[in-house]
């Protein structure tokens, strides 16, 4: 079993708590002249996203979690696993729907996603920053209307719903940000 | 071949000169009291025993076949010794070594001022210690609060008659994913002191805790009157640690039990124990005359002084750039 001590701590460091992978977030290092030193860390659950505090005592030891990050490729899906592939070595994993949750909704087959791997199992599974998506519902805009503030709700291929301008027609590609959900602007060819 | 990104310092030009500024202060503020400046060796035949101090090993520079030296710690035991060949009053600015110690207000190598009064003891140092940093610092109102006082008004307990029960309990309360502890007493004190107590100190003051278990007392006497604190005092400035000072232990023999007390619990907690330096219990056997002394972590002061959050911004160069 592979182990980290409290000297290695930094950002980004994958350890074991109670059962769970985490990431450190940040690691303060605390210490008396003539005491006892801690290490002061905030830490996320690879599992749930969640972050919390934990103080070791300096020179203690946690538990390696073997969390790789991957670049990988939607390949598709069959409703219950999501099904991604490692470029390099062509290797294939399935994701279940409870992990892939809302990222289902904006990934478009063929694109590269970060997938979070936990001995080898997905554990999270996040799209793209930025994805280009073709509008396939939308009511017609107003006439003429390209400049005043107004927006609608537009249906993208995955099945998204994002709020665009009124003059965004049915068939147009655009340029959406998936980790606040919201359009960016018209795809560039 | 790459260019290394990493080789301009972290400290900008300010801190750069305010260092220098503060340095030559210091300087004068001894000088003017008549106090000698020395130098003592950065590489010593000896660790320091401390339980939570671990000094850096490095070769004989004599370039013998003997075994590895240490950078020192502190110039403490080399001061002493000064002081016992008759020296008088001293001071020094001194590089300090630690290993392991790297963080937001540290790093493994750092500059600490030390000095030592004959006929002082650790309240009329803890004045002297107020002035030179009025000197360096602009003037703050000065407090002196027991460590008991302290511990009580933040922590909510008497940390000379609490059991570990209670300490753990505020801990679980109060620090989110506090460490378990077990019955190191010693441990609780030091993780509520520096997570509860410290951080509330000095705010728009200099804060002096004084009077430590006698747990806690490292190489300061134990106060006459009352057995069980230790004459030691720390002074706190913004919620930092900024020193760190004792009337000092003269009595070689009682220096020698506790120098073994240390030996024993890093022995117990699976560790090696660093040989005795024998030259300083000598020295205590000389005689060590009655004084009072302390050590000032001077890139902390800096920090005070230029206003920086982290170590490394008056840092020329932090040990990852050095």
């Amino acid at each position: 079993m592979a182990t980290y001590s409290t000297n290695e701590f930094k950002g980004g460091l994958k350890i074991m708590l109670d059962g769970d992978p985490y990431t450190i977030v940040e690691n303060e290092f605390v210490k008396p002249g003539k005491g006892q030193a801690f290490n002061r860390v905030k830490v996320r659950n690879l599992k749930t996203g969640r972050v919390l505090e934990k103080t070791f005592k300096s020179g203690d030891s946690v538990e390696a979690a073997d969390v790789m990050e991957t670049d990988m490729q939607y390949l598709y899906n069959d409703g219950e696993y999501w099904y991604f592939m490692d470029p390099q070595s062509f290797e294939q994993v399935g994701a279940p729907a409870t992990i892939v949750g809302d990222a289902a909704k904006w990934m478009k087959e063929q694109d590269t996603c970060t997938v979070v791997l936990w001995n080898g199992e997905p554990i999270s599974v996040d799209p793209p920053a930025h994805v280009n998506l073709t509008v396939t519902q939308t009511d017609p805009g107003l006439r003429g209307d390209t400049s005043s503030g107004g927006s609608k709700p537009a249906t993208l291929e995955t099945g998204a719903v994002v709020q665009v301008p009124l003059f965004i027609e049915e068939g147009e590609v655009l340029r959406v940000d998936t980790r606040k959900g919201e359009y960016i602007s018209r795809a560039k060819e | 071949m790459t260019l290394a990104g990493d080789w301009p310092p972290t400290a900008g030009p300010a801190a750069l000169h305010e260092r220098a500024r503060m340095l030559a202060a210091i300087r004068a503020f001894f000088a003017e009291r008549g106090v000698l400046e020395v130098e003592t060796p950065l590489i010593g035949a000896h660790a320091v025993t401390d339980p939570h101090i671990d000094c850096v090993p490095v070769a004989d520079p004599s370039g013998g076949a003997g075994p590895s030296m240490y950078l020192q710690s502190s110039p403490e035991y080399a001061m002493k010794r000064l002081l016992a060949a008759g020296s008088g009053a001293i001071f020094q600015v001194a590089r300090a070594f630690r290993m392991g110690e790297r963080g937001r207000l540290h790093n493994p190598e750092f500059s600490l001022l030390e000095w030592y009064r004959p006929g002082f003891d650790h309240h009329r140092l803890m004045d002297e210690v107020a002035e030179l940093a009025g000197v360096v610092l602009a003037d703050r109102p000065v407090q002196h609060l027991s460590y008991q006082a302290a511990f009580e008004k933040h922590v909510g307990l008497d940390p000379f008659s609490c059991e570990t029960a209670a300490m753990r309990s505020v801990a679980l309360d109060r620090l989110p994913g506090a460490p378990e502890l077990g019955e190191d007493r010693d441990a609780w004190l030091d993780l509520l002191m520096g997570e509860l107590v410290a951080p509330a100190l000095g705010h728009g003051a200099m804060t002096f805790v004084y009077d430590y278990p006698a747990s806690q007392a490292a190489l300061a006497r134990l106060v006459e009157s009352n057995p069980t604190r230790a004459a030691r005092f720390e002074l706190f400035i913004d919620g930092w640690e900024i020193a760190n000072g004792f009337h000092e232990l003269g009595d070689a023999r009682a220096q020698r039990r506790r120098f073994e007390a240390d030996q024993a619990r890093r022995r117990a907690r699976g560790g090696e124990a660093p040989g005795i330096d024998e030259r300083l219990l000598a020295a205590l056997e000389a005689g060590l005359p009655d004084c009072a002394g302390v050590a000032v972590g001077l890139d902390r002061l800096l920090m005070l002084v230029t206003g920086a959050s982290r170590i490394d911004e008056v840092l020329a160069f932090p040990v990852e750039r050095s």
